[in-house]
């Protein structure tokens, strides 16, 4: 009935992992083991947890970022999103703590992530119902979100409550059987959205539409219908990030989730995601995040690169990874 | 006016009130400051409205305007907008970018605008009339100097630094020249870019790395909170000082609450601007001469003056 290019053998590869798509898993393998080579030190339990604990964030929106960018949409908001809903969170919790006591803590998780969904259907919304580039409108919501925190926080800090920080912690730095909470929550998000990606009707239609948004509309997929559902996972996705976030500093300020955006869309194209749309990846998105992170670990535990000059060696690993990547497909 | 003098707070400022400032016209002093973009700017803006409240109440013959301005573009627009609509007595910028200023605050000194500059200077010094600066070399130093008193002269420091700029410059070259001579040794020094995020990883790393460290520094505040939520996180126990820079109030707090880790301080106050206001409107009511180069001191903050360095009410 369609003519949806790729669609069925995607949906068959969903759970095992095709050929196609060793490629970020060879990069972070090769990573891995230079690292080792370096400095023993990277591959010591607390770094590992460390490292993949902090590319917990970038990875869960990034696995939203999958939703949009394969579906031919790209959302440059969420890093200035992620501090605007930090923001309401704490200024929310900070509210409710003398009437609620903790009870504030999953009350603002509420809150941010109905703020998360509000957000990302405001960006759907703009995108497909005023038919304007989603990279004119997201750039303009990351200025609004982000002139809002400054505004929230008059430019310098928002605080959580102090009775609520020790409740709070954990989110970040607990864990379950050895395993930190943010990483079970990324892989939560990441085994749901390869449920909804690969495995549902909506997912397939996401691809239908990246790949070829005449087509999709031909075959009867409603193409803003789709498009805009995608920004509001993005938003979901950045509230849950927001979520894990908040305990780390209990602070939220004007430079919170400064570039995040850019590191999100990196740790997608890494994880073999199409930038055009048409292919999406969640498992390569997420192996993206953490090389991302690794990558960043590497130049402080190694010592011949000179401070000055990290900044290049990254984007130069970076265009690595993504060519070992690109060859591990032929 | 004796209703004001008596309003006015401090004895300075009664002094400089009792001044010829009588019969002189109503005077316009304009503040150009960067718009409140993180922790120390939102210091600026907050310590400008303070100084402007203040001395719009005792002076009813001076008006202090505070303009805000994101970038350096938009603050070179304010202040010829300013200069257009009204005749400038005096102006006090703390510039965005020392370059894109200096031709447009020359253009206002020539209709006999008094120049106060404030933190970072103008390409050519001869423009001013008046500037104010904290200084970014003893920030560094007297931190140094506490670090290598309080460790016996010998110790392994990891140092976090900003944003490649003259101001973290100083403040490393001022370290070091500190340390220079003890057998303290730096095991590393990288970019955070004064930010709490990259502080945080920027100190599980270090710790990841160094089995052991003696002390942190982390020339500014911001950074300080992201590298203690992380020493507290690893559980190591001997780490004996990390400190930070610049005066935030929570900082200030942990001071003056005896922390351990975190005993002392050393001040780059955004109350800067505050003192560049003062000094200005004595130009105009106190008849005293202040042109030339006011350098505020980084003297440490302890337990004993932390209370003149804290504002409990500004952001920062």
């Amino acid at each position: 009935m369609t003519d949806v290019p790729a669609a069925p053998p995607r949906a068959l590869q969903g759970w095992s992992i095709g050929w196609g798509d060793v490629g970020p898993f060879l990069a972070l393998g090769a990573l891995v083991l230079i690292g080792f080579l370096i400095n023993p030190d990277f591959l010591s339990a607390n770094n590992v947890a460390n490292v993949v604990t902090r590319s917990a964030f970038i990875a869960i929106i990034a696995i939203g970022a999958t939703f949009v960018i394969s579906s031919g949409g790209l959302d440059l908001s969420v890093g200035s999103m992620a501090a605007f809903i930090t923001g309401v969170m704490i200024l929310f919790m900070n509210w409710a703590v003398p009437s609620f006591g903790t009870a504030a803590i999953p009350l603002g998780m509420a809150v941010a992530l109905v703020t998360g969904i509000a957000c990302g259907l405001l960006n759907g919304t703009i995108v497909t119902m005023g038919r304007i580039e989603p990279f004119i409108v997201t750039l303009g919501t990351m200025g609004i979100f982000r002139a809002l925190i400054t505004y929230m926080t008059d430019g310098g800090t928002v605080a959580i409550d102090r009775s609520l920080r020790e409740a709070y912690r954990p989110v970040y730095f607990g864990n379950v059987l050895g395993v930190p909470i943010p990483i079970l929550v990324s892989l939560a998000v990441a085994l749901v959205a390869a449920y909804v990606l690969y495995r549902t009707r909506f997912g397939r239609r996401c691809i239908a539409v990246g790949a070829n948004e005449d087509v999709a509309r031909y075959s009867g997929i409603s193409v803003t219908r789709v498009r805009t559902m995608a920004f509001v996972i993005q938003g979901a996705c950045v509230a849950i990030a927001a979520i894990c976030y908040v305990p780390r500093l209990g602070a939220a300020t004007p430079t919170t989730g400064l570039l995040w955006e850019l590191q999100v869309i990196t740790a997608v194209v890494i994880g073999g995601t199409a930038l055009r749309g048409g292919r999406g990846r969640i498992w390569g998105t997420v192996i993206g995040a953490v090389i991302l992170e690794f990558i960043a670990n590497l130049m402080v535990l190694s010592d011949f690169v000179s401070e000055y000059l990290v900044a290049a060696v990254q984007g130069v690993i970076i265009i690595i990874a993504m060519l070992i990547q690109r060859m591990s497909k032929r | 006016m004796l209703r004001n003098i008596l309003l006015a707070t401090s004895v300075t400022l009664s002094l400089l009130a009792a001044g010829p400032a009588f019969a002189a016209e109503k005077k316009t002093i304009a503040v150009s400051i960067p718009a409140a973009d993180h922790g120390w700017t939102a210091g600026v803006v907050y310590h400008a409205n303070a100084a402007a409240a203040e001395i719009n109440a005792a002076f009813p013959d001076i008006e202090v305007v505070v303009k805000t301005s994101p970038s350096a573009s938009s603050q070179v627009s304010a202040i010829e907008d300013l200069s257009a609509t009204r005749q400038l007595d005096a102006l006090v910028i703390l510039p965005h970018t020392s370059e894109e200023l200096t031709t447009p605050v020359a253009a206002i000194k020539d209709n006999g605008t008094f120049i106060t500059v404030v933190d970072r200077g103008l390409s050519d010094p001869e423009i001013q009339d008046l500037y104010v600066a904290g200084d970014n070399i003893a920030v560094g130093f007297n931190t140094a100097k506490f670090l290598v008193e309080n460790l016996g002269g010998k110790g392994n420091v990891v140092v976090l630094r900003g944003i490649p700029t003259v101001i973290d410059d100083e403040r490393i070259k001022g370290f070091q020249d500190g340390i220079a001579g003890s057998e303290l040794k730096v095991l590393d020094i990288q970019y955070a870019n004064w930010n709490s995020d990259e502080a945080f990883k920027l100190m599980q790393d270090y710790l990841a790395k160094y089995p052991q460290i003696d002390a942190v520094w982390a020339n500014d505040d911001d950074m300080l909170l992201g590298v203690l939520e992380a020493i507290k996180q690893s559980g190591r126990e001997e780490i004996k000082y990390a400190l930070g820079g610049n005066g935030m109030k929570e900082i200030i707090e942990k001071v003056m609450a005896g922390d351990a880790v975190t005993p002392v301080e050393t001040p780059y106050p955004p109350s800067m601007i505050k003192t560049a206001i003062y000094l200005t409107v004595a130009h105009f009511t106190g008849h005293a001469p202040v042109r030339g180069s006011f350098k505020l001191d980084a003297p440490l903050i302890t337990k004993d003056n932390a209370a003149e360095y804290y504002f409990p009410e500004s952001p920062f």
